[in-house]
């Protein structure tokens, strides 16, 4: 019982159980009824796509460690698998395999390596990807595959957005039935189907307090409130909110990407306001935009503006007057 | 029935294993090291020198004005030498090593009035003053210039702070099961001398025994008593203050402001032996435990009882331990040497197993930290404007609202030193302050 011996730090001496990979593995518990309601759809070429993407996000990662001369234990952190799922959960399902494996290159060399890795990435690396995949092969991106679950002409295929913005389909009846798009029986991406194993993960996630309710609820009522006024409007012409809440990558979107920790706000004012933003932009894309879809954009963008939007709103520190 | 509270903050295993063990006395040490200085303020000036004989409880240095408070012999026998000896805070200070010879004599009787409780504010304060009274809970400001509000802020309610919301601790939840009288009794005294109309008492949800206990002693004074929600840190001034009072303290202002005292259990308890007996603040109540102690205990100890000895008594450190800390796991000094006395402000002398150092990540922008700060402060931002040396962006970030709890480094999942980095940031942005540059 000497002295020497003794350690010296500052406080707190006690720390919290939870680290970063823990948080990582449950972001993947989350996504687990998605990846699975997708196998269910799309068979073989799911598991493919999630496989040779995972490859090409931790083999790039694995680079950029190397290069940088960083420890490839941070390979394992879980943060290059969530990415890797996340963009093969946004390809179409017939989306040849080298394209996505392009996709998970840039996802993790563009989207995070680039600004420095984990945590210092303004934008949401698998979106990264997906923009630069939609850019580079327009045809293959938008080219979809019926779930084997549907019986319908190959041919002409489109996603429900699709269907509702170029074909009309609301004018001549044969839109996707709410059923369907709640259950995923729906052309569309790997991930952007089944809203019932979405919101299975989501509902975790909110559980466990990984993700804060504020943005997927930010991003719902925005996108209903916009959508809603034009479909009470005009019934006629526009789809209702429940169709576009449920149909495309809203869901995807809302609970697993606009969530990312690194490109969203910090503090609970900005998180309105940024989730708000994504509402927005994703209903201005889908009615008057020259895409169908546009939640992968509106969260781009919004992940711009999260440093201006922190900076904007500081939060009142205690005693503090209130301001205005 | 949802108990009140303050907003946000964390919740740590409690870990409160002494609570149901009754206080016992430590033997006086046979030779005790006294600070001069066991306060927030002034060194005392040294009223002995070597070779001269002292009494127990002897004023043995003088107050060096008002931001300053005289310390006293915790025993009796002959001071050996005044030298630096290792302290608390790790910087050794001008101390008095003092040779006990067991006898425990005192000077004389003491002056007891024999109504306290008619007795004017100012004589309260001077007394309360005269035995060296500081703030108990830690902070161990002089209490007689925490009781005298300045013209202009009068003072509607003293806060006793009953909470003992750091872990492992049990020491003020004792005082409270086993002196409640004493301590509501300080609390009225405290009352009188601060010229307040009532009092408030807060303690946790986790001691509600001690609830029934302080009930049973309330004697028709007017005291308020709350059970408030068990979350850390409830004991923090302004947490406290938001809690029971519902006001808010100004940014860089004081309890002062908002017409309220917050005055710890067992300061309550010094003051009402330092104003009924004459009795100066020469022993107190501390928490020896964590789980690198063999059997942990709520002790009565002098003040200047070296710790080494405070842990032999309980049993010494277990196998591997190798963190000794004065106060709690969240807030409390990690020490270099066990030859450290007790002082006036030592809540407790708890020992931890040598943890394995994690390695830190990059922050992941989780937002724990902003969801748990006490304050409303942002501290991962706060770090980074730190460690990128940025003090004015700091400072105006809030980096000196900062109170130091430690909940965002508690809660970060990246093991980022978050505090060490906001602590870093307050220390230059004071240094620029007062002109001297960086310090």
């Amino acid at each position: 019982m000497t002295g020497p011996g003794l350690i010296i730090e500052s406080s707190p001496h006690w720390r919290d159980k939870d680290t970063v990979p823990r948080i990582m593995v449950r972001v993947l518990i989350a996504l687990s009824p998605a990846v699975l309601a997708s196998i269910y759809y799309f068979r073989w070429r799911a598991v493919l796509l999630y496989l040779v993407a995972a490859a090409a996000c931790l083999a790039t990662e694995a680079a950029f460690f190397w290069a940088r001369k960083k420890p490839i234990s941070s390979l394992f952190d879980g943060s290059a698998v969530i990415t890797a799922v996340l963009l093969a959960m946004c390809l179409p399902a017939n989306l040849p395999l080298e394209m996505a494996a392009i996709g998970g290159v840039v996802a993790i060399g563009i989207g995070k390596q680039v600004f420095g890795g984990l945590g210092h990435n303004i934008f949401n690396p698998a979106l990264v990807g997906r923009a630069f995949l939609a850019a580079a092969f327009p045809a293959a991106m938008t080219t979809w595959i019926p779930p084997t679950t549907l019986a319908v002409d190959t041919a002409t295929f489109a996603t429900p957005l699709a269907d509702l913005r170029f074909h009309d389909a609301l004018v001549h009846g044969t839109l996707a039935s709410l059923k369907n798009l709640f259950l995923g029986n729906v052309g569309g991406t790997l991930g952007g189907t089944s809203a019932l194993a979405l919101l299975i993960g989501g509902a975790y996630l909110l559980v466990r307090r990984a993700i804060d309710w504020r943005i997927p609820a930010g991003v719902v009522a925005s996108l209903s409130l916009f959508t809603g006024a034009f479909w009470l409007a005009a019934p006629d012409r526009h789809a209702s909110p429940l169709f576009h809440v449920l149909s495309g990558g809203l869901l995807l979107g809302a609970l697993f990407m606009a969530t990312d920790y690194v490109t969203s706000p910090l503090t609970s004012s900005a998180k309105w306001v940024y989730a708000l933003g994504i509402g927005l932009v994703s209903g201005l894309i889908r009615l008057f935009g020259g895409y169908p879809e546009g939640v992968m954009y509106a969260i781009l963008f919004m992940n711009m503006f999260v440093p201006l939007i922190e900076t904007l709103l500081r939060p009142r520190i205690l005693g503090e007057r209130r301001r205005r | 029935m949802k108990r009140r509270t303050f907003r946000r903050g964390i919740h740590p295993p409690e870990r409160k294993a002494t609570a149901g063990r009754p206080v016992e006395r430590l033997p006086a040490p046979e030779k005790a090291f006294v600070p001069f200085l066991q306060h927030f303020g002034k060194p005392a000036i040294p009223l002995v020198k070597a070779g001269e004989r002292v009494f127990l409880g002897q004023k043995i240095g003088e107050a060096a004005g008002t931001f300053s408070s005289p310390v006293h012999s915790p025993v009796s026998g002959k001071v050996l030498a005044l030298d630096l000896h290792p302290f608390p805070s790790g910087t050794p200070v001008l101390t008095a090593a003092i040779e006990n010879d067991g006898l425990d004599t005192r000077a004389g009787d003491p002056e007891k009035p024999a109504d306290p409780f008619i007795l004017s504010s100012e004589t309260i304060l001077q007394k309360v003053r005269e035995a060296g009274v500081v703030g108990m809970g830690g902070a161990s400001f002089p209490t007689a210039v925490k009781l005298a509000p300045p013209p202009g802020k009068p003072v509607d309610t003293i806060i006793i702070n009953g909470c003992e919301c750091e872990p492992v601790q049990t020491g003020d939840h004792r005082l409270m099961l086993e002196s409640p009288e004493e301590i509501l009794k300080g609390a009225e005294l405290i009352r009188l001398a601060a010229r307040a109309g009532r009092i408030v008492f807060g303690l946790e949800e986790n001691k509600r025994d001690a609830l029934e206990s302080l009930r049973g002693s309330v004697d028709g004074r007017a005291v308020e008593l709350v059970l408030l929600r068990t979350k850390y840190p409830q004991g923090a001034e302004k947490m406290l203050i938001q809690a029971l009072l519902g006001r808010e303290v100004p940014r860089g202002g004081l309890p002062f402001d908002v017409g309220v005292v917050v005055q710890n259990v067992a300061t309550a308890k010094a003051v009402w032996e330092a104003v009924s007996e004459g009795r100066p603040l020469t022993e107190r109540v501390l928490t020896c435990g964590g789980p690198g102690i063999a059997d942990p205990k709520n002790l009565s100890v002098r003040i200047g009882t070296p710790i080494r000895q405070v842990i032999e008594f309980c049993g010494g450190l277990k196998e591997g331990a190798g963190l000794v800390v004065y106060g709690g796991p969240m807030m409390g000094l990690a020490q270099s040497s066990l030859d450290s006395p007790v002082i006036k402000s030592t809540t407790g002398v708890l020992a931890f197993p040598e943890g394995r150092p994690e390695a830190e990540r990059a922050c992941i922008r989780c937002a724990r930290c902003v969801d748990h700060c006490p304050m409303g402060l942002m501290p991962t931002r706060l770090a980074r404007l730190a460690r990128f040396a940025v003090f004015e962006e700091a400072e105006k970030w809030g980096t000196m609202d900062c109170i130091e709890c430690g909940c965002c480094q508690y809660i970060c999942p990246s093991r980022i030193p978050l505090l060490s980095w906001i602590r870093l940031g307050k220390n230059r942005i004071a240094a620029r302050k007062s002109g001297k540059g960086a310090a």
